[in-house]
Parts: C-alpha cells; sequence; structure tokens
C-alpha cells in the first residue's frame, strides 16, 4: 500500500505539469481579452499600452514558463518567508492578478476563510444527513420513508441554486427577517453574541448548498445500499443470528460504502471551486466567487492559479479515495 | 494671540460647513453595496467605473462636475478660463491655482508636485495607464510655485479641462508613488490597494473584489465633515440583490447601478426602506448599422471591411424602414422605466448639444417602413414572408451582450421588423468576449460579423468633439490596424469629417454646439446608428440617508463628505 | 418500447427474458408511475403544439404580465384570460406554449446529454476498472478534464464551432448539437469515477473469477456479467444526470453560449423569472416543478427497471 501511495504521488507530478499546460493553452484560446471590462469610452490604443504592460505581448511559452517558475518556486519562497521571517523572495517577481495588480495567492488566502465556513461546512453538513438518509431509505425500501425523502430530495436537486437562493432570501430576510441576505466577510467572532451573528449568516447559504450535497450522496447511497442487502453474505449474517443493527450497520454499510466514498471524496474539490452561484447570491466571496469574477475579467494569471490548485485537489483526492478503496475492501489489490 | 487665530479659523469653517451643527463623524458607521465590485484602488490602473468611483471617496482632482454637469473647483481656488486668465489667448495652456490649506491623509501639504507627478505618472510610456486619453496632447506640466501649475498642449485646445479635473484622474501623492512609476506601476500593491488622498475618507483595509473598510479621514480640510465616522463598500451578488438589501431588508444604506426593469425596481420599492434615484448622462443604448458585408462565405480578412459594401444595409431606405418600425416609448418603459428617456440622438446630453431635427422618430410608422421597402422595390415577390430584391434578402442577423434587458429589446425588435417583412436571427454573445476586443474573436464590438449590433456608449465629461470623432472615414476597425478603431458601422461621409475638422477649430461654445448639432444629424439621419433608448443611471438610497446628490458627469459618491444620516426623532 | 410489444405477442414462450422482466416491471408502482409520468410529459410536449396552436415567440404586448386562470381564486382583481391559461410574460408571451415549446427542447438536450455523457462514462469506467494497464492513463484523463475551467472551455468550443455547426445545421440544430456535445462531454466523469470504483470491486467477487477460468473472453465478461451489476450506479447517475443536464443547460443560457434568446427552454424560463418571483411565483415555479417531474419519473422509472432487471430477483 505504502509503495503504491509513493509511487502515485510521484507520477503525478508529470500529470499536474501537464495538466497545468492545458489549462493555459485552453486559455490562450478562448477568446475573452482582460481590457473587456474597461469602458469602450477608452481608446484602443490606451488598451493596447495597458496590455503591454500587463505583459500580454510576450509569447505564450515564456508566459506559461514565467508561471511554473512563479507557482513553483516564487510563492513556496514566500511561504517560507512567511513562516520564519525570511528574506528569500525579496528579490523575485510575485504572481500579480490583472485585475487587483495583487499577488494572487493573496486573493487565495483572503478568500479561503469564508469558503471553509460555508462551502465546507455545508459539505460536511450535507453529507451527515445525507448518510443516514440513504441509509434508513434502503433498509425501509418502498416505505414511506423512502417515497418521501426520494421525492424531497429529487426536488431539490432539480431546482438550480440561483432559484432556491432568492427564494430563501425573500421568505426568510426579506419577509420574516429573521437572518441577513448579505454574508459579512469581515465579521469577526470573539465572544458567544458575535458567535451567534456568524451562525446566523451562515444559514441561508448552507441550507442552499446542503440541499443539493444531500440530495446526491442520499441517492448514491441508497442504490449502494440496496444492492448490499441482497448480497448473500447479509443473509449469512442474519442467519448466523447477529443484531440487524450490526448486519446492517457493520457488514451492510461497509461494503456500501465503497462507491459512496468515491462520490464524497470526488465531491471535496469542487466544495473549492463549486459553489459560484451560491457565493454570489449571497455574497460570500469566497473561491468560487473569485474565480468567477477572474475568468470574466479574463484574469488569466487568477484564473490559471485557481484552477490549478482546484486540478491538484482532485488529483489528491482520487488518491484518497482510491487508498480508501483499499481499507475498506481488502480484496481490492494494488499492483 | 494664537489661540485667537485658531478661534477664527474654527469660525470660519464652522461657517463654511454647510450641514452647520454636525461633527465629524458623529453620524456613525454608513454601508454601501456595489454588487461589482472593486479590484484596486488606483484608477489609473484600471479603466472600470467601479474602480473610479470608490477611489473617489479617497482622491481628488483638481475641478469636478456636479450634479448639474457644471465644472466646480475642488482642490483649486477657481476653474480657469480664458475669461479670468487662467487659459491663455490662444487655447495652448491652462493655470491651476491650488487652494490654500489642502492637506494629504497622513497630514503632509498638498502642493504643485503632487500635481505635476500625476501626469508623469499616468504619461509614462511603460505605464499602462487607463486614462492617458486624458493627458491627449499634453507636452508638459510645468510647476510655477508650490500652489500654481501649468499644463501645456501641442494645439490650441478649446476643451483643456482633460487633465486632472473628474473621477478618471485624480492627483496621487508623489511622496507614496514616486518609486511605482513605469513598469512599476503594476507591482506597487500597497500603493494601489491604500492609496493616500485629500478626500474624505481613508482606507483602513482593502480586500479586492470584497469589502473595502474605511475611516473617516482627520486631515479633511472641512473639520465638520464627513458625518461619518467609518464608511464600509460591501460587493459581489448582482443587481437584485443589491436593489433588496437596500429597499427590502434595509441592511445597506446605498446601492450602486441597479440596472433593473422597472416593475422590479417597483416591487422593491414598496419594501419602504430606501428609494431610486436617476441621473442622465450621455449614455445611449444604440444599434449599431453594419454598412460592410458580413457575409461568412467571404474570406477571413475580407468580412465586414469597406471592400465589400453591404448587400442591402447600404440602401437608405432599409436603415429607415427598420428604425420606423421600432416603437421607442414601449422600450423605455418595458426595459427602462423611469431609467431611461426617448431620445433621437446619439448625443443626448448635455442639454446644449441635444438637437431636436430629428423628434420625428419617437413615434412608430410600421405602414409607413413598409411604403418606404415596398416604394425602393423591396417587395415580397417568392411568397414566404421576406421581402428581397434581385435574389437579396432582407435577412439580418442581430447580435447584443447578454443580459436580460438587452434579450428582451432583441425579442420586441425581432417582433417588430417580422411584421415589416425583414428576416431576423437573434444572437446573444458572453460580455467579457462581446466587448473584449480580442483580434482572435469573431464575437467582438469591433469585428462586427452580424448586420446589427446593439450596445449602449457614452462619453466622459460635457464635451462630444472626440465622441463625435469616432464616425470618421479611416476609423473603422479593420485587419490592417488588427481590428482597433472606434467607427463600428464603418459609416464614412467627406462632409462629415469637414465638418468634425470645424469642430476641433472652434472655441466659441454656442458656435461648437451648433457644429455638434449638425454632426449628430448627420449620423442620425444617414441612419448609421439607430438610437433607442437614452439612458439614466439608476440607484437606490436608505430613505434614512440624507444629502445624496446622484452625478452621471463625475463620480456618484462625489459629495459624499456631505451626506449625513437623517434623524427620525 | 420493444418490451411493450413482446409483452402483447401471447405466442411468446412463457419462459422468456423480457416477458418476465416485463412482468415484474409492471408489478412495481413506482415505475409504472414513473413511466406514466414521462410518458405524459412526452405527449405533452409533442402532441401540445397541435393543441394549444399560438406560438411561444409571439410578442403580444397588451397582453402582458396576465396572470395564470386559478389566481381568480384568491384575486378577483388579477389579469386573467382563457386567451392565456397560464398567463404570459413581461413581454406577453404565452407562458403555456413556452412551457410546451420549452420543454420540447429541454427533454431532447437533456436526454441526449444524460445519454451521451453516461455512455462515455460507463465506457471510461469499464475499461479503467477492469483493464488494470488502461487504469492510470484513463484515470489521469479524467483528472484533466475534471479540472478544465469550465466557462473558458465553452467559450472556445462555441468560438471554434458554432460557426461551422451552424453553416452546416442550421441556427438551432447546430446550437442544439453544440450543447449536446459540450453538456454530455464535460460530465461523464462523475459516472466514470464510480463505475469503476464498483468494476474494481466485481472484478475481485467469485463469479467473475470462475467466468474468467472457463475462458470466456474479456468483451463477453463485460457485457454478460459486469454491466448488469454497474446498472444501479449508473441508474442514479442516469437520473441525477438527466436534472444537471437541463439545468446546466439554462445556465449556459443564462451565460450567453445556449441557445438564442428567443429560443425558450425550462430552465431559460425559470432563470429569467427568478428576478420577478415575488410578483408572479408561477413563472418560477411552473419550469421549477416541470423539471422536478421530470426527474422524478425518469428516477421512479429507473428504480423499476433495476429491480426488473437485476438478475438476483430475476429467478425467484
Amino acid at each position: 500500500m505504502l509503495t503504491f501511495t509513493i509511487r502515485r504521488l510521484i507520477l503525478s507530478v508529470p500529470t499536474l505539469l501537464f495538466i497545468s499546460l492545458a489549462i493555459f493553452l485552453l486559455l490562450e484560446l478562448s477568446p475573452g481579452d482582460p481590457m473587456a471590462q474597461v469602458p469602450l469610452t477608452v481608446p484602443p490604443d490606451v488598451k493596447e499600452k495597458m496590455r503591454q504592460a500587463l505583459g500580454l505581448g510576450q509569447p505564450w511559452h515564456i508566459r506559461y514558463w514565467k508561471w511554473l517558475v512563479q507557482f513553483f518556486w516564487v510563492e513556496p519562497l514566500v511561504f517560507v518567508d512567511w513562516l520564519t521571517g525570511s528574506g528569500f523572495s525579496a528579490n523575485y517577481q510575485r504572481m500579480i492578478s490583472w485585475q487587483t495588480r495583487g499577488p494572487v495567492m493573496a486573493l487565495v488566502v483572503q478568500s479561503l476563510p469564508q469558503t471553509m465556513w460555508v462551502v465546507a461546512m455545508s459539505y460536511v453538513v450535507g453529507v451527515l444527513i445525507a448518510i443516514p438518509i440513504g441509509i434508513y431509505s434502503a433498509y425501509r425500501h418502498y416505505s414511506i420513508f423512502d417515497q418521501s425523502g426520494t421525492f424531497i430530495t429529487m426536488v431539490g436537486f432539480s431546482i438550480p441554486p440561483f432559484f432556491t437562493g432568492p427564494l430563501m432570501i425573500v421568505i426568510f430576510a426579506v419577509q420574516l427577517g429573521w437572518l441577513p441576505s448579505t454574508y459579512n466577510t469581515v465579521h469577526k467572532v470573539l465572544d458567544w453574541d458575535s458567535f451567534v451573528i456568524q451562525l446566523k449568516q451562515m444559514v441561508l447559504p448552507i441550507m442552499v448548498l446542503s440541499l443539493q450535497t444531500t440530495a446526491q450522496i442520499s441517492r448514491y447511497m441508497r442504490s449502494s445500499m440496496l444492492d448490499n442487502l441482497k448480497q448473500d453474505y447479509v443473509l449469512t449474517a442474519r442467519a448466523k443470528g447477529l443484531s440487524e443493527w450490526i448486519v446492517v450497520m457493520v457488514h451492510a454499510l461497509r461494503n456500501s460504502m465503497i462507491p459512496v466514498v468515491t462520490v464524497i471524496a470526488l465531491g471535496i474539490p469542487s466544495v473549492f471551486g463549486g459553489a459560484i452561484i451560491t457565493e454570489n447570491v449571497f455574497k460570500v466571496n469566497g473561491l468560487g466567487y473569485q474565480l468567477l469574477i477572474a475568468l470574466f475579467a479574463s484574469d488569466i494569471p487568477t484564473v490559471m492559479t485557481f484552477t490549478f490548485i482546484f486540478a491538484v485537489l482532485i488529483v489528491f483526492f482520487n488518491l484518497v479515495a482510491d487508498i480508501l478503496y483499499g481499507v475498506l475492501d481488502p480484496r481490492i489489490r494494488y499492483e | 494671540m494664537i489661540f485667537r487665530k485658531f478661534a477664527i479659523g474654527t469660525a470660519l469653517a464652522t461657517l463654511l460647513a454647510t450641514a452647520g451643527t454636525a461633527e465629524r463623524g458623529s453620524d456613525g458607521a454608513l454601508s454601501i453595496i456595489y454588487w461589482q465590485a472593486p479590484s484596486i484602488l488606483n484608477p489609473f490602473l484600471s479603466g472600470g467605473t467601479k474602480e473610479q468611483e470608490i477611489s473617489s471617496l479617497i482622491l481628488e482632482p483638481l475641478a469636478r462636475y456636479d450634479e448639474t454637469g457644471q465644472l466646480q473647483p475642488w482642490l483649486t481656488t477657481e476653474v480657469p478660463t480664458v475669461a479670468n486668465g487662467g487659459v491663455s489667448e490662444d487655447l495652448t495652456s491652462i493655470t491651476w491655482k491650488i487652494a490654500p490649506g489642502i492637506m494629504w491623509s497622513d497630514g503632509t501639504a498638498f502642493t504643485a508636485n503632487d500635481v505635476k507627478f500625476t501626469a508623469d505618472y499616468c504619461m509614462h510610456p511603460k505605464g499602462g495607464c487607463a486614462q492617458l486619453s486624458r493627458f491627449g496632447g499634453v507636452t508638459s506640466v510645468k510647476v510655477i510655485d508650490a500652489m500654481t501649475v501649468k499644463v501645456n498642449f501641442d494645439q490650441p485646445t478649446p476643451f483643456p479641462y482633460g487633465p486632472f479635473v473628474g473621477a478618471e484622474s485624480p492627483i496621487l501623492q508623489k511622496a507614496q508613488f514616486e518609486n511605482c512609476m513605469g513598469p512599476k506601476a503594476q507591482e506597487c500593491t500597497e500603493q494601489n490597494f491604500g492609496p493616500v488622498g485629500t478626500g474624505p475618507f481613508v482606507v483602513t483595509e482593502f480586500r479586492p473584489n470584497d469589502v473595502i473598510t474605511l475611516d473617516a479621514s482627520q486631515n479633511y480640510r472641512d473639520p465638520a465633515k464627513p458625518a461619518f465616522a467609518t464608511l464600509t463598500v460591501k460587493g459581489g451578488g448582482d443587481a437584485t440583490a443589491a436593489g433588496r438589501a437596500v429597499m427590502e431588508t434595509g441592511e445597506f444604506d446605498y446601492a450602486w447601478n441597479l440596472q433593473l426593469a422597472p416593475d422590479v425596481i417597483a416591487g422593491m420599492q414598496e419594501g419602504g426602506k430606501g428609494t431610486p434615484v436617476t441621473g442622465f448622462g450621455p449614455l445611449v443604448e444604440r444599434l449599431m448599422v453594419n454598412f460592410t458585408d458580413p457575409s461568412p462565405d467571404l474570406p477571413e480578412g475580407a468580412r465586414s471591411t469597406r471592400k465589400h459594401p453591404h448587400p442591402f444595409l447600404t440602401d437608405i431606405n432599409v436603415r429607415k424602414a427598420l428604425s420606423l418600425a421600432i416603437d421607442r416609448s414601449l422600450l423605455v418603459e418595458i426595459g427602462y422605466g423611469q431609467a431611461g428617456k426617448l431620445t433621437c440622438n446619439v448625443v443626448p446630453a448635455p442639454e446644449a448639444y441635444n438637437s431636436s431635427a430629428n423628434n420625428d422618430c419617437v413615434t412608430q410608422d410600421l405602414e409607413g417602413a413598409k411604403a418606404l421597402l415596398d416604394g425602393a422595390g423591396w417587395v415580397d415577390s417568392d411568397g414566404d414572408g421576406v421581402r428581397d430584391k434581385d435574389g437579396v434578402k432582407l435577412s439580418i442577423l442581430y447580435q447584443t451582450s447578454t443580459n436580460a434587458v438587452r434579450q428582451d429589446f432583441q425579442a420586441l425588435i425581432k417582433d417588430w421588423w417580422n411584421r415589416i417583412g425583414v428576416e431576423t436571427e437573434l444572437r446573444n454573445l458572453d460580455g467579457s468576449v462581446f466587448f473584449g476586443g480580442d483580434p482572435g474573436s469573431p464575437d467582438t464590438v469591433q469585428k462586427f460579423y452580424a448586420d446589427i449590433e446593439m450596445y449602449a456608449n457614452t462619453f466622459n465629461g460635457t464635451d462630444p468633439q472626440s465622441y463625435l470623432g469616432r464616425w470618421r472615414c479611416g476609423n473603422e476597425p479593420r485587419p490592417e490596424t488588427q481590428w482597433r478603431g472606434e467607427n463600428v458601422p464603418r459609416f464614412c461621409s467627406r462632409d462629415y469629417g469637414a465638418l468634425h475638422d470645424e469642430l476641433s477649430q472652434t472655441a466659441d461654445l454656442a458656435e461648437r454646439s451648433r457644429i455638434a448639432k449638425a454632426l449628430n444629424d448627420i449620423l442620425m439621419q444617414e441612419y448609421a446608428i439607430i438610437p433607442l433608448v437614452h439612458r439614466g443611471r439608476l440607484s437606490a438610497h436608505a430613505n434614512s440617508l440624507g444629502g445624496v446628490k446622484i452625478n452621471v458627469w463625475d463620480s456618484e459618491l462625489w459629495n459624499v463628505a456631505d451626506w449625513y444620516r437623517i434623524k427620525s426623532d | 418500447m420493444s418490451n411493450l410489444s413482446v409483452g402483447n405477442i401471447p405466442a411468446a414462450p412463457p419462459s422468456s427474458r423480457w416477458r418476465d422482466i416485463w412482468s415484474r416491471f409492471k408489478r412495481h408502482k413506482g415505475a409504472v408511475i414513473g413511466g406514466g409520468g414521462l410518458i405524459f410529459i412526452t405527449l405533452f410536449v409533442l402532441i401540445g403544439p397541435c393543441i394549444w396552436t399560438l406560438e411561444a415567440t409571439r410578442i403580444d404586448i397588451r397582453a402582458r404580465d396576465m396572470r395564470p386562470i386559478y389566481t381568480a381564486l384568491w384575486n378577483g382583481d388579477a389579469k386573467i384570460g382563457w386567451t392565456h391559461p397560464l398567463g404570459t410574460d413581461q413581454l406577453g408571451r404565452d407562458l403555456l406554449s413556452q412551457m410546451i415549446e420549452g420543454g420540447r427542447t429541454s427533454l431532447a438536450v437533456g436526454w441526449a446529454s444524460m445519454i451521451l455523457a453516461l455512455v462515455l462514462g460507463t465506457l471510461v469506467g469499464v475499461l479503467s476498472g477492469f483493464f488494470n494497464r488502461l487504469d492510470f492513463w484513463l484515470m489521469r484523463f479524467t483528472d484533466l478534464v475534471l479540472s478544465l475551467p469550465i466557462l473558458p472551455l465553452l467559450l472556445v468550443a462555441v468560438t471554434l464551432f458554432r460557426q461551422p455547426l451552424r453553416t452546416n445545421f442550421g441556427p438551432e440544430t447546430g446550437m442544439f448539437i453544440l450543447i449536446v456535445g459540450v453538456v454530455g462531454l464535460t460530465s461523464w466523469m462523475q459516472t466514470a469515477r464510480i463505475v469503476r470504483a464498483d468494476v474494481l470491486v466485481l472484478k475481485e467477487r467469485d463469479f467473475i473469477q470462475a467466468t474468467r477460468s472457463i475462458g470466456t473472453r474479456p468483451f463477453g465478461i463485460i457485457t454478460r456479467h459486469l454491466l448488469p451489476n454497474v446498472l444501479s450506479p449508473i441508474m442514479v447517475s442516469a437520473t441525477l444526470g438527466l436534472a444537471t443536464a437541463i439545468i446546466t443547460e439554462s445556465a449556459l443560457s443564462f451565460l450567453g453560449v445556449g441557445f438564442p434568446s428567443d429560443f425558450p427552454t425550462w430552465g431559460k424560463l425559470l432563470a429569467d423569472a427568478v428576478q420577478r418571483m415575488e410578483e408572479y411565483p408561477e413563472r418560477v415555479f411552473l419550469p421549477g416543478i416541470a423539471i422536478s417531474l421530470t426527474v422524478l419519473a425518469v428516477n421512479f422509472l429507473g428504480d423499476g427497471l433495476r429491480d426488473a432487471l437485476d438478475p438476483r430477483i430475476r429467478g425467484r
């Protein structure tokens, strides 16, 4: 298992390099322009000068190389400096966003906390609700609980967040006035009262987001559990006289978790990039929102960095999922 | 003695302060929502309106436009004119006199050196300054003494208020930006995120694309202002959410640029917590008519160029019929409500430049349009509902950017054109591509690979000369210029060019307005540009916020120092 | 529908596999409801235009902002009329005909891209799980596609392919192919990963080992033994995929890279109406309900099919 993990880690380096090249070329090909948001009143030759100042005149392979150096060498140096107070990175040019003219990594650091508070939390909430629902729906197959659970989750899944978000705002912020419609990103949790405010502003976005997660994961959990409950080993376990709890929660659950773990692990990277619409509706301004803004502004360094971090997370969690299969199912062999 | 001097100073200052009784910072916190969040606070590095407006809280120009479009001295004693001797007789220089006692928020004095530095900063060839066109024609900026600065132009400039006027070109502090010249401008993150200014507020924290927190400046020239101690600008969401946050939930005091359908705004207003306000500049939503052939059968490089005239839009009767078929008052009602006005001009404001020669466009005339096409020989000869002549069908590809109101307009106009026998195919394009100007993309405003395109445009300040200069021959986008150029319809008229030359040599205001109107009339009567709606800016403020004067000629937040909380007792 | 006709032939042998499946499918209540609902929705959008002949894109500005007929139950002053039973939008376009017209596009896009994604995903998943040699490369390719940013990808696809598709197939069909292609090609990865996970487990099971030992070819093992056993995750992916495809299409139109603006789809009707959901809730709820009902119907149908096809239950 350890050799497998190490080998996969080493092999993931060329994979990631290739992915970064693919992303870069894709962005190069796409027709957006960083000057699109400059008003039409600015004459074209001034726009051209602004493009030159951003370094857009250089050929693409030079810009790609610069990006690689900045991402893999300069930014880690900055991180080391920040940790130890040393000055290794002083002479290097950091990765600069075209919209803000500030370091891209500063944007990441700025938006990470609110993403973790809201999006990651909603994922955890969603998974925690989904798994018991899935198990119980499968165990009481075609019961009223199962049918209504199916109904609610499917309705929840098929209605997009650009509708549920404003709907929640109209109900809870406008009509009832219980909860804020805006997420205050500079709010600091210092004591119990400010913690309650923090909770209040998290409720709506988490509700909208976890609906999607719950719907999806509970479906997979239910179907996987159904498959396993029909297996012979479950019959055997029951025949041995084990209690229903042990049969379902230990024997069947462990086997049904295998495909579900894939879904959960694969969903984690989307926490960092997928909640774009909900983040925008509630003005959480996390990573997804920053990526969207950068995309519309054709801010290539920022888009490049954000999507690459995203790719690293995908590759990493795929590896985690693969290792988890082995843990959950000893029959799978890694050779 | 010293004490007495101080007392007089204070008394004078109190007299000057219009709010009278108020005291700096006495009204607590002000919160503003800009649904498009600013990404930088240096307006010279971003041409975007959102950045200019937010930076106007901190940075100020020498003079700015008030809500009526009149120039007001801001950091100076008066606006220089030929009459008061500030502008030279030959119109080649302008001399600004800085008002005494103005300080940067760090407590140092504001001098003519800062003004000169700002010009050097923006005019540096490698700086990528977005406001470079404001400094067009400037040969040098000379410091006469600490409080006087002179700008020289390379030719007589009848309108010398480009540099250092309005939210687009405020003054930067020399001490702060000295090491950020040229290519280094892009790397000075700290300076670009927190410029030191002379304005009423100071940045305490800037989170790009998210939140800006500001405190009242302790060195602002009026000791009684601003009334608010702190200011928070929140970004994100969309226009609907921003309007809701001000007018329905009351979470914010001011929301900027609520481009929403009138019934939506009216619905929000029923929330009772806020009021929408509108102002009108020269922004016009218009149709651009392509005078050249955009057919995909032509080879790349020949498409939409003057080498191939358009098969039917070169016929003025067709262009006129297209314009006649449009019901502009319905467009205003559906799309903009109180944020839109009827117009038949491409220069509808300032009032002095608004021509009245084309006013009959306000009535829709479908029968007239049909008769015009019949008379010109465009008839439906094959019975498919589409008019044709000599094998050419009146079939139009009509493109615009993606935006709910624009899509409604497209649907309506398509319907009208269908009724007069013109077939229309609609296309909407992502704004970042359409307005991007990437010469590699086929979908930009400049390439114009369509027959008709719709968007809005305006000009800065109050003088339309350079704006009208866009539609001269030779200024059209074409492959030789990498598709740069502003004459999007590819309109070309010798008379128009001659008249524009005359405008650039005339200084007399009445004469200028006559010529500008004549230029506008040529464009309108040739139907090269078909105006649809004169658009205003619509923002909303909380009912408890006083002093808001919406300004379309400058930053909307131009008088934020005068804003105050209305006490309800 | 072939099983339908088989079921109607009386001469068929009683032990026929398909007949057996059909009879079990019939007994499954959810499946019958789901199937019935799906047939109803399909008929609604297919035959609808023949009964309700009003054109979906016809603008009647005088009749704009009409409410549905049922509003009269609680609001006597509402602007209603039998000419527009479900009301009209802000330009006076009839909501009922927009629903019918939009349903056609949405269902077609939904099914086509769901099937495309499913076929691709299953193919990649099975190949990757079954053949160890392919596994690494296919999974790295999946990672690559997963991490590509969708919006630039779309813009590139639209720029590169719109003109050729438009000239070859006309504006609407061309756009249809483009959207189905884009949605299908960017949503197969989840299915692939899940199918692979299941195949990895299955291929170590005794019955697969047994078939392998008697010399069955890999193709035979996959089609005969593996595929029927990974059916349930595929079915779940299918139902989720249908909803995702319908919604992705609306997001695309929303971003201006989808169908032209005068071409209604359920997702787009929903997206356009969100602004006015307080004043005109029906404009969001009707398309929303239509999407949900379709997804629910497919979901129940999928449940029934899985039970009917499950070889374990079949013998009993």
